[in-house]
Parts: structure tokens; sequence; C-alpha cells
């Protein structure tokens, strides 16, 4: 079937409107980002920095322990993606094998968690984490993130399980594997690429996150990357603005790189989550 | 061949056997992620739940009480909690509703065969990758009064001078929807093209073949298929849109005036600022039953529509 050219040329102005609102936003913050004070306080703004510096990323790093904060944000990103497969993982094949009452309930719990109001959660969460005296702490916001990254790494990782096919596993015990072995070297393998998209997504899921860093993190010495990025917030000259954008610009670079890498398998894995057996 | 026996010794040819976690296994294998989810997931929202019968605040030395529903009286006399409740319900609707037919019709693009799908598939979702800190930060530099691109852009095609758009009264909530909007977009976009290659291809084909225009093409095939994905991406963005605090936190911090303070921002001062715990979490309460009473409405509302169809 051929659609008429008319037709056509709509859709591809369709598409570069969409494009130009979801990029051209972006774009004024990198242009922003390699501004001079000078560029930044003239009356026509250019879309092309006229005389591109660097000077903000150095300014950004003076004013604000951006390292430092980015290294506590590596931290608890790293250390939520790797504790979230290596407990979900074990859980996600349970829930995807077996039928049980134990499977409904994980499955009911991954959806009523998203629709869980955070507010009804941050306080008694602050005041457990008080008595584990975890406040103010790394390990305490890596234990949140875990736990808020599960829903979903659940939801995709039960999806990858689903799609290695239970002969697979029958024919290893045939041949005398025993089930430890037949996970191990069998299912394993066929859903490293499955882990490996699930700890990046909560990776991303963690490196972004701002509402608990902000409540349990009070020290400055530990906040993370978000947390200090809204220190720039505030004092907005129109010289402070480059800074600003330049930090903004470097803190978003990570989760891009990730997400290119895995935008297919994040696509794949939720529909692979969403096909019921 | 030697018989095949699982660990209890039983023959192991059954279909499934092989892989069937023993009872204890199975614990074994959950046991790991089930204890933090109880203690730092259903444990609190239960906490909550209690908390909001008492009058628990922080750093008090003097034992918490119960005071039963009086958190609840004075709820309901807080004209302040109800203003911005009502602007969340706002907030809520006019993001997820462009949200979704903007996603509806990108999806149905990308989903078409266009010369720059790929790339447009990788951009598209630049937005659900940043932080959101960073999004709210970027759209700060978009709406600046002076050096923003925004007021730039007006003053040449000569639309008048600009305006200082999130400290405005009256446009403070219109430009926090527009990135609320612009944030969303992507998720929602993926989640429907993932439904739309679901749709069957041939009972399009054929429907074109007998004639029927694309709109026509869209009600009859397209949409029967898709709707139970657009049902639920549109229930979940309401409820995350409802949920939602760091972007309206970094570009307005509910100012000017509070006529964008969301009840998230509302509930966060309440409890972090004032430290009163137990009047925060019985305002969690509330909006969690009102949202939960709405979506139910919204979904059997919209179910029964499809039996009516």
């Amino acid at each position: 079937m051929r659609t008429r050219t008319g037709a056509r040329l709509g859709q591809y102005a369709a598409l570069l409107a969409y494009l130009a609102f979801l990029a051209l936003p972006f774009l004024w913050l990198v242009s922003t980002a390699f501004k001079p004070p000078r560029e930044l306080a003239s009356p026509h703004p250019t879309w092309i920095p006229r005389d591109p510096t660097l000077a903000n990323f150095r300014q950004a790093f003076d004013e604000q322990p951006l390292v430092h904060a980015a290294l506590n944000s590596l931290l608890a990103a790293l250390g939520a993606a790797v504790i979230a497969v290596l407990i979900g993982t074990p859980m996600a094949y349970v829930v995807a094998r077996r039928r049980t009452a134990l499977s409904r309930a994980a499955t009911g719990w991954v959806v009523v968690s998203q629709a869980f109001p955070f507010v009804l959660v941050i306080i008694p969460l602050f005041l457990v984490l008080k008595s584990l005296r975890l406040i103010d702490s790394l390990a305490g916001l890596i234990l949140v993130y875990v736990v808020w990254a599960l829903p979903f790494a659940l939801w995709m990782l039960a999806g990858y399980v689903r799609a290695v096919p239970v002969e697979l596993e029958e024919a290893a015990a045939v041949d005398g594997a025993g089930r430890l072995r037949t996970l191990v070297s069998v299912t394993a393998p066929l859903l490293a690429p499955g882990i490996a998209a699930t700890a990046l997504f909560a990776f991303v899921t963690a490196w972004n996150e701002f509402f608990f860093a902000l409540v349990l993190l009070k020290t400055p010495e530990k906040q993370t990357l978000p947390v200090v990025l809204t220190h720039f917030i505030g004092a907005e000259g129109v010289a402070d603005l480059g800074p600003l954008a330049a930090a903004a610009f470097l803190a978003t670079l990570p989760s891009l790189v990730v997400f290119a890498l895995v935008q297919r398998r994040i696509t794949s894995g939720m529909l692979a989550g969403a096909v019921k057996s | 061949m030697s018989v095949v026996t699982d660990e209890r010794g039983r023959p192991a040819g059954r279909p499934g056997r092989a892989v069937r976690a023993t009872g204890h296994g199975a614990w074994f294998l959950v046991l790991p992620a089930l204890i933090p989810i109880l203690v730092l997931s259903v444990g609190p929202l239960l906490y909550g739940i209690l908390l909001a019968f008492t009058d628990a605040q922080s750093g008090r030395t003097a034992p918490t009480r119960w005071i039963g529903g009086l958190n609840f009286r004075d709820l309901l006399q807080d004209t302040l909690f109800w203003e911005s409740f009502r602007i969340g319900l706002v907030w809520a609707v006019a993001v997820t509703v462009p949200q979704f037919l903007l996603a509806l019709g990108l999806a149905l693009l990308l989903d078409q065969d266009l010369r720059l799908r790929r790339p447009a598939r990788v951009l598209a979702i630049v937005p659900w990758a940043m932080p959101e800190v960073v999004v709210g930060l970027m759209w700060r530099l978009v709406y600046h009064p002076d050096a923003g691109v925004l007021n730039e852009t007006l003053r040449d095609l000569g639309l008048g001078e600009g305006r200082d758009w999130l400290g405005g009264l009256g446009t403070a909530l219109p430009a926090v929807v527009v990135v609320g909007v612009w944030a969303g977009l992507p998720q929602t976009t993926v989640a429907l093209l993932a439904g739309l290659q679901n749709t069957p291809r041939e009972l399009h084909e054929a429907a074109a073949v007998d004639g029927a225009g694309a709109w026509r093409r869209f009600r009859t095939v397209t949409w029967p298929a898709l709707r139970p994905v657009a049902l639920a991406i549109t229930a979940l963005n309401l409820i995350w849109n409802f949920n939602s605090f760091a972007l309206v936190y970094v570009l307005t911090n509910g100012g000017p005036g509070g006529r964008t303070r969301l009840p998230m921002l509302f509930a966060y001062e309440e409890a972090f600022r004032y430290g009163q715990f137990g009047y925060a979490a019985a305002m969690g309460c509330v909006l969690v039953a009102v949202v939960s009473v709405l979506l139910a409405v919204f979904l059997a509302g919209r179910l029964r529509g499809g039996d009516d169809a």
C-alpha cells in the first residue's frame, strides 16, 4: 500500500516538530554551558556560542564539590544496581517459573509499588532508617534505591526468564545436572544480557534519583549529584547560568550513555515483562 | 541410561519437574529480595498509615501518642492543603492528557516507514534518560526572563517582550505543565509503540484494501489492539504525575504564592521543614485514598465503555 506524497510530507513535518520540541531544550542547555559570561548577558542570545569556552566547567567545579558528589552518586548507583540484580534475579526466576501465591503476591506488589505515594513511605522510611542508624549514610540510601528499583527490575527479569525455554533446563536435568548446576551453567548465561540491561536501568534510576537523597542525606560531603546540582539554583544572576548549565550537562552524560546502550533492551524488556504466559 | 532423579529421589521425567524448585529452594531464592521489600517497602507503608493516627513530630522528646482521627479532622479544615490538592489534580490531568495525545501521535509516526525513524527513536528517549533535576534546571534556562531562549524567540517573532514565565502568577502552572509533558513523553511513547507493534498488520492492510481511510483504520483496527496498553500507561501516568516532586521542586519550589505547590511539595514541607510527621502521614493517606478512588472510577468507566464499543 502506498501513502500519498502529501500525507508523507505531513508526517515528516510532524516528526520534525516532535524532534524539535524534544531536542531544542537540551541543545539550549549545551549551548549555554559553552557560552562566556559576556554572551550570556547579551540581550540577543544565540543558539551557537560565538566564542565557546570551557570556563563555565572550571567555575562549576570551583563552586560546588561536583567530583565528590559524582563519586557519591556513582557509589550509590553501582551499589543499588549490583544488589538489585543479585537479589532480584533469583526472585524473578521463582516468580516466572512457579505459579504460587508468592508469585501472585510479588506481581501484585510490583503493580502496587508503582502507585506508591512517596510521601506516605518517606516518613516511616526515615524513622526506620534512623533506628537502624542508616540515616545520612550512603549505605542507607543504597538500600532504599535497591527496594525502589526492585519492582521494575523484577518485571524485566521475570520477562527475560520466561524467554528462556524450560526445555533447555529440562534437557540439562536429563543429562544429570543438579538444579543449582542447571541454573548456573544453563540459565544464567542465557539471562546475562537481560541481567546486564536490568542492572544498567537500575543504575540510571539511582543516578538520577533526587527525592530520597534530598530527605535522607544531610551532611554536604555525603550528598549525591542531583542534590548538589540544586545548590546552583537561587544565585541566578545571568553570569551564573553558565556554570549551572555546565554542571547539569555533565551530570546527564552518564545517564545518556547508559541509556543509549540499553535503549533497545529496555523497550524489549518492557514488552517481555508485559507478555503474560 | 540411568534413571534421572531430582534431589528427593523421584524420577524427573515430567515436564517442568526438573526446573521446579522445591518449597525450601524457592524460599532460599526469594528471601534475599523479600526481606528488604518487607522492611523497607511494605513495612513503611503500613507504619505510615499508623503514623497518621498519632501526633508524631520530628525531634520531640515526649512520647508519641495515639490521637485517633484528629489529624484527619484538622486536615478537613486545612484550606491550604485542599488548595494544594486541587493544584495537584489540575497538574496531573493537564500533564497526563497532552502526554497521552502527543505520545500517541509520535508513536504512530515512529511506527511508520519513515526515513528518520531510527535516529528519531533514539532522540525521542533523551528526556527519559535525563535526571529530573537536570530537566528542571534546563527548563529554567529556557524560561529565564533575560537569557532564556523562549523570550528571545518571542521577541524575534515580534510576539511581545516576553515575561517571567515561572515567576508569574498566571503563567507558572502552565509553564511547569509543559515541562511535565516534555519529561514524560518518551516513556509513554515507548509503551504505546510497543502496543502498536502488537497490532495485526494483515488486518490493517485488509482494511486498506477494502478502502477504509486512515482514521477508520485507526478506529477499527489499531485502537482496539492498543487500548489495553493505552489504559495502563495513562493510569500509571496519572499516578506518577500526581506523585511528582523533583521537577516542580527545582522549577518553582511551589511558588509563586503557592500556585504550583503540588501535594507532594506540601507534604514534604510539613514533614521535613516543620517536622509534623503524623500530620504529613495523614496527608499521604488522604492523597492515596482519593487517587485510588479516582483511578478506580476512571478504569471502571473506561472498561465499561469498551464493552459498548
